[in-house]
């Protein structure tokens, strides 16, 4: 089952166990989508964790925003994937002793802690943890609940192994203890395993080491520690789990009892100039906040919800929507104020809040609970990691990188992802690890492939001849499902149904134990068809039909009943109605289940060019990137030259000088001898799918046809035009990137500006552009430091909603508010008026605003207005989104396929996204993207062929009366018609269908036929209704 | 309205997996409730849904069909089997109300992956309705065997509605409303009449004798028609050979 190495291999062997081409440090969801990467893309990965399963803090989460998934639904099957994967040796328990070498060729000296239990034996049967005697508070559940001193890090954990916790272990602490041995069928328990070193050759490493959350018991933040119902919001998330102390009852840690209101105070240990706190935005918590507020409010109604709060800042996509959605909610107040903690009330030990608010002055309020928004620090091991690995560390201990390429180090060859680089959320996290394993495929090149193997199955069984023996799986996922659907009688339900031998319940079918123990019983039981009633097919179809596949047995032999999304989870205060519904779900399962077909793939050869659409910062960087790794690229720009939005812009917040940038970059891709840069060019038509696209354009005005593998878009975002504040009337009124323009020439207006005025928030948060443009803040303060760089007695004013400067920005909001920069905020529905006034021969704007702290309105003379105009979506968005079957969201940028874990793929294969077309962001962020659509370009290119679906149509030629009414319908030309014996008929080819079906339902003989959704197997599933 | 007071309508939806199987999903994902009225079938396309799969849904005792679609023009397909879907789906109600059902029973509406609110809303709202419609064929005032009879009638004309719809009715527009026009025109209905009506009156007739031999006001009654509609399909059917006078039991009779 496991194919680690084992004890004993820590001398080099030719054969190389111990040589990969990439050491990943961290096995969060940085470091295991880093992985699968690279692993997809041909190096052979070693994936080390100190803990003992890989899943890192995104396992701990309940939710994840603003879409609310599973954050374990979604992340486990990519634990599957990296457990299943030949390229991936996954070592927990395991610390890095020692670095040497250089870039492309790393000894690293790798501790492996003994976990007291033989990773290879143990079948995670937890026997061992029934037995054993002592409990202990669990981690995992951030030591609100308890577990045994050998226990397994958490259901779907992997590798699902045991490990004893040698500190409070009998055994381990006075040898009295050795019960675990003596219960272990399977002799795996090792009470005396010791430490064991491992030398490990690679090319190069990516460190994705993650963050440590503040912890507020230091300086006994808010009475964190005295008082017991007050509690961090890691432990809020795991009290919501369904898996977590609770099993997913809001109950407070002091009695147990369902508290009805709930206070959060948001900036814990972030934003903070005092002593232990820290000055930076941790960039996660207002979002995760207003998740939990919303979960809360799920659990209970009835809930108040209280959140004490600065800024508001929801800066990234949909989460002005999602905070909208959270403010909206019944009884939730968001407050803004700073707070103290009262006292904790004796009895009750109900706690008071004191704050105060412009209308009120100070007000003591009493909670039930108190969750405090904690912020991200440094990982506890970065400093060692820096001394290890020879690399810097910034002044708060995150990794120090290079501001116009995040994803390095100080180190060649050594590469960072994930919050390690800075507070980060999940695609960030997803992104950088993307685009951290281009870079490791830059660098290694030249050996992809030279140490990758390729996935084994058993053979696929004949079971033609068989009767149907369907096997039902019920899985309880958690609570999320068993919670409403009474699980034991679906399964007892399923027995019965005709052609079901075996019958189950799983409580996580997708945790690698469930999965493996699936395959068994197809093969021990002879099952030749399987339903696995549980979630959605649209994320775990794959992983499922491979489990099939384990089994034995074609992979089509496959359905999956959704009784979660479509169940569960939308009718959970009627649980007898659900539970009918989900019986009714299955029969319908059972009975399309019956008639399935075994199908077979097809392999389709890749054309391994990329075409780039779009030829600004991220265009380019992805085509730098795919070129240097030796794939042709053809990077498309609609204007006369290269460069995009960048052009216009001339330093970065950091400093950084992006004109020579970019100007550079330019240079590199047009000498580059695998990039065709076709400027002024217009694309006209495109046909064909993942690994054979052909894409007709007007160069120039000449005609062009290219053929290409996969495709980026990268077409940016444009600048909203202003129509008020007297923009376009008056030409001292300018939009930000006008005047950084006009700060970088120095123009005569700005350098004798006396006075200049910034309004923020100008035609986005609307009603029409329903969302946060994310760099104004940013933009504006770094304009205001220019102007204060050059004239220190310059007054500069920024009118601002909420200040957005998240993450390390936050420092420069600091900066600039320390040197005199004035910030006034201003209500959308009392908005600062601009007028034009001549006064005493002088011209200049009066900004009047009315000032919230004293109520009055203020005036403010300006020479120069700088507003604060959205990003917003580029025109070429539609059209693109038409010609490539990719959809754009409501605020017009491009909708990747999932939020958090595929944040730059569409769901469309073969198509991927990066820079500001998906969102409006930073130059920094925007070249980690960049980097990270690379890789997952990288991950169809590099292979030589790409996997088609077998469920397509084919015809029954003895039905088919050659009407052409397929052949009409199919614009893929995927049908025409051939010469048979009996005259002609219809002709499916292969590759060109696309399996949409919808010629079947023209077909007036059903003579034609959609695999895996024929007439027949959908006939079953109404009758079955 | 005969509504009886408990009744919780049957719905078996068709969701197309690009987008509004993935907005069911995210509706589920985002916990918005809704009635647990409808089961969905998946299909990669709207326009896979055949208009059988509709009639046998309802011979199922279904009392709503819904089609659940990407939005005109995000197909996730270059077939765009949406449009197909949307005409298939005016066709569709055409044929119900000419079998006398309410052609509100069958509902079609653009959910895209990312509105699983709207999902929640649009399976309420067609619940809701439903309920007003009340069982399928009590709430027409059709019994069970009409019912069945009515709709095996068309299903069996399928193959021709297939034709004729290729032949004669297919057109593409670009919106939602120039289909609900062009459906609702008097052209539309003439072609209607003249190409489909006849025959689906003729096909219930004969579905009817195939038990026994019936006069024609025992043919007029158990279809819902006039006598004199009965008359003139009983004549021209007698023309085309497919039925028979029987003089001995001065009934009608399958030929």
């Amino acid at each position: 089952m496991n194919t680690l190495p084992i004890a004993g291999m820590t001398t080099s062997s030719p054969q190389g166990d111990n040589i990969g081409d990439v050491l990943v440090v961290g096995g969060g969801i940085s470091g295991i989508q880093a992985s699968l990467d690279l692993a997809e893309t041909g190096f052979r990965v070693f994936l080390v964790d100190k803990s003992p399963a890989i899943g890192g803090k995104m396992s701990q989460l309940d939710k994840t925003f603003p879409s609310n998934d599973c954050s374990m639904c979604i992340e486990s099957p990519k634990f599957i994937e990296c457990s299943r994967h030949p390229n991936v040796n996954i070592l927990t328990n395991t610390e890095v002793l020692r670095v040497e070498g250089e870039s492309g060729d790393f000894r690293v000296t790798l501790n492996r802690k003994p976990r007291y239990v033989n990773e290879d034996i143990c079948t995670g049967c937890n026997a061992c943890v029934q037995y054993c005697p002592v409990q202990v508070p669990d981690p995992y559940n951030e030591n609100l609940s308890l577990t045994k001193a050998v226990h397994i890090h958490f259901s779907q954990a992997v590798p699902l192994v045991t490990y004893i916790d040698p500190n409070t272990c009998l055994y381990h602490q006075d040898e009295k203890c050795q019960i675990c041995a003596g219960v272990c069928q399977h002799h795996a328990i090792d009470l005396n395993q010791k430490a064991r070193k491992m030398e490990v050759k690679v090319g190069a490493v990516v460190l994705s080491p993650g963050y440590e959350v503040f912890n507020p018991a230091v300086r006994g933040d808010f009475g964190y520690g005295k008082i017991k119902n007050v509690v961090t919001s890691l432990e809020f998330e795991r009290i919501l789990s369904a898996t977590g102390p609770f099993e997913g009852e809001i109950k407070r840690p002091s009695d147990g009892k369902h508290p009805h209101r709930i206070a959060w105070i948001q900036c814990v240990g972030s934003r903070q100039v005092i002593p232990g706190g820290n000055t930076y935005c941790s960039s996660v918590c207002c979002a995760y906040t207003q998740k939990q507020v919303i979960l809360a409010k799920d659990h209970n109604a009835e809930l108040n919800a209280t959140v004490f709060h600065n800024d508001i800042r929801a800066f990234g996509k949909d989460f002005e929507r999602y905070y909208q959605r959270a403010a909206n909610l019944p009884d939730v107040r968001f407050i803004r104020s700073y707070v103290s903690i009262g006292r904790e009330i004796p009895g009750s030990k109900n706690v008071t809040i004191r704050y105060s608010t412009d209308a009120d002055g100070v007000k003591e309020e009493e909670f039930d609970m108190v969750v405090l928004s904690v912020g991200m620090t440094a990982p506890k091991d970065g400093k060692d990691l820096a001394v290890k690995f020879g690399i810097e560390l910034d002044a708060r201990g995150f990794c120090k990188t290079n501001p116009l390429n995040p994803l390095e180090t100080s180190r060649p060859g050594v590469f960072v992802s994930g919050a390690f680089q800075g507070p980060a959320d999940i695609p960030e996290s997803v992104v950088s690890a993307s685009g951290a394993a281009a870079l490791c495929g830059q660098l290694l090149a030249y050996h992809r492939g030279k140490l990758s193997r390729e996935r084994e199955y058993p053979p696929e069984r004949d079971v033609s001849e068989e009767e149907p023996k369907i096997g039902v799986f019920v899985c309880h996922c958690g609570a999320n499902i068993g919670r409403v659907v009474n699980v034991p009688q679906v399964v007892h339900f399923a027995s019965k149904l005709k052609n079901v031998v075996h019958a189950q319940e799983s409580l996580f079918a997708c945790s690698t134990d469930n999965a493996q123990q699936i395959s068994d019983v197809i093969r021990e039981k002879g099952l030749n068809r399987v339903v696995i009633a549980a979630c959605t097919p649209r994320t775990h179809e794959p992983l499922f039909r491979d489990t099939v596949r384990e089994g034995g047995i074609n992979q089509y032999f496959f359905d999956m009943a959704n009784i979660r999304e479509h169940c569960a989870w939308v009718h959970s205060k009627e649980k007898d109605e659900a539970t009918a519904k989900a019986k009714d779900i299955v029969r319908m399962s059972v009975a399309r289940t019956t008639l399935l077909q075994p199908l077979q793939e097809i392999q389709l050869p890749v054309n391994k060019t990329v075409l780039i659409i779009g030829g600004g910062l991220a265009g380019m960087t992805s085509a730098l990137n795919m070129a240097e790794q030796g794939f042709e690229a053809y990077l498309l720009e609609k204007d006369a030259d290269l460069g995009g939005m960048a052009r216009r812009l001339h330093y970065t917040l950091e400093g950084v000088d992006v004109q020579a940038f970019i100007g550079e970059l330019a240079r590199k891709v047009f000498r580059h001898p695998s990039i065709h840069v076709l400027t002024g060019s217009v694309i006209k038509e495109v046909i064909g799918y993942v690994g054979n696209f052909t894409t007709r354009l007007l160069s120039e005005g000449r005609a062009r046809e290219i053929r290409h593998g996969a495709v980026i878009i990268a077409t940016g975002a444009e600048e909203h035009k202003p129509t008020e504040y007297l923009y376009g009337n008056n030409d001292r009124v300018l939009t930000l990137l006008e005047l950084e323009g006009r700060i970088a020439s120095k123009e005569e207006t700005v350098e004798n500006a006396q006075s200049v005025v910034m309004i923020q928030c100008v035609g986005c948060r609307t009603a029409e552009k329903n969302y946060c443009s994310r760099v104004c803040c940013s933009q504006a303060i770094k304009n205001a430091l220019k102007l204060k760089e050059r004239a220190p007695e310059r007054e500069i004013t920024i009118i601002f909603r909420d200040m957005r400067t998240y993450g390390f920005k936050e420092d420069y909001y600091r900066e600039a508010a320390s040197k005199g920069v004035r910030f006034v905020r201003y209500e959308p529905e009392d908005k600062p008026v601009v007028e034009a006034v001549v006064e005493g021969g002088r011209n200049f704007l009066r900004v009047t605003v009315t000032d919230p702290i004293l109520g009055q309105k203020l005036a403010l003379d300006a020479d120069l207005v700088g507003l604060a105009a959205a990003v917003v979506s580029s025109s070429s968005s539609q059209e693109l989104s038409r010609m490539f079957k990719v959809p754009l969201n409501p605020d017009g940028f491009f909708q990747e396929a999932h939020v958090k874990l595929r944040p730059v793929d569409f769901s469309a294969d073969g198509v991927f996204l990066c820079g500001t077309a998906h969102y409006p962001k930073h130059v920094a962020e925007t070249i980690s993207q960049a980097y990270g659509a690379a890789a997952r370009a990288i991950n169809v290119l590099s292979k030589n062929s790409v996997t088609a679906t077998g469920a397509i149509c084919d015809v029954n030629e003895s039905a088919c009366v050659a009407c052409g009414a397929c052949i009409s319908a199919c614009t893929y030309d995927a049908i025409d018609f051939h010469d048979t014996l009996h005259g002609k008929k219809a002709h499916v080819n292969a590759v060109l269908c696309k399996g949409d079906g919808l010629c079947n339902a023209k077909c007036p003989t059903g003579a034609i036929f959609l695999n895996h959704y024929t007439d027949e197997e959908i006939f079953s599933q109404i009758e079955a209704s | 309205m005969s509504t009886v007071h408990e009744f919780k309508p049957r719905i078996l939806g068709f969701l197309c997996n690009w987008c509004s199987y993935a907005g069911a999903d995210l509706c589920g994902v985002s916990r918005y409730q809704y009635p647990a009225s409808m089961k969905i079938i998946r299909v990669m396309c709207s326009g896979r849904v055949d208009l059988e799969f509709v009639l046998r849904a309802f011979a199922k005792g279904n009392d709503g069909v819904f089609i659940g679609g990407c939005w005109l023009g995000e197909c996730h397909y270059i077939t765009e089997g949406n449009y197909d879907a949307l005409s298939m789906m005016h066709l569709g109600k055409k044929l119900l109300e000419s079998a006398g059902l309410n052609p509100d029973r069958l509902r079609l509406e653009w959910v895209s992956a990312s509105q699983g609110i709207r999902y929640a809303e649009v399976v309420t709202d067609f619940t809701e309705k439903l309920k007003v419609l009340g069982p399928i064929g009590t709430g027409e005032g059709m019994d069970e065997n009409t019912l069945k009879l009515k709709l095996e009638a068309i299903t069996k004309l399928l193959p021709y509605v297939k034709l004729v719809e290729r032949e004669k009715i297919r057109v593409h527009f670009e919106n939602k409303a120039e289909y609900e026009e062009y459906f609702a025109s008097d052209q539309l209905k003439s072609l209607f009449n003249e190409l489909i009506a006849d025959k689906l009156a003729v096909s219930q007739i004969m579905s009817l004798l195939q038990a026994k031999a019936l006069s024609t006001g025992e043919i007029a009654s158990g279809l819902g028609m006039s006598a004199a509609e009965v008359t003139k399909h009983l004549k021209s059917s007698a023309r085309q050979r497919l039925i028979r006078f029987d003089d001995n039991q001065k009934r009608y009779a399958l030929a």
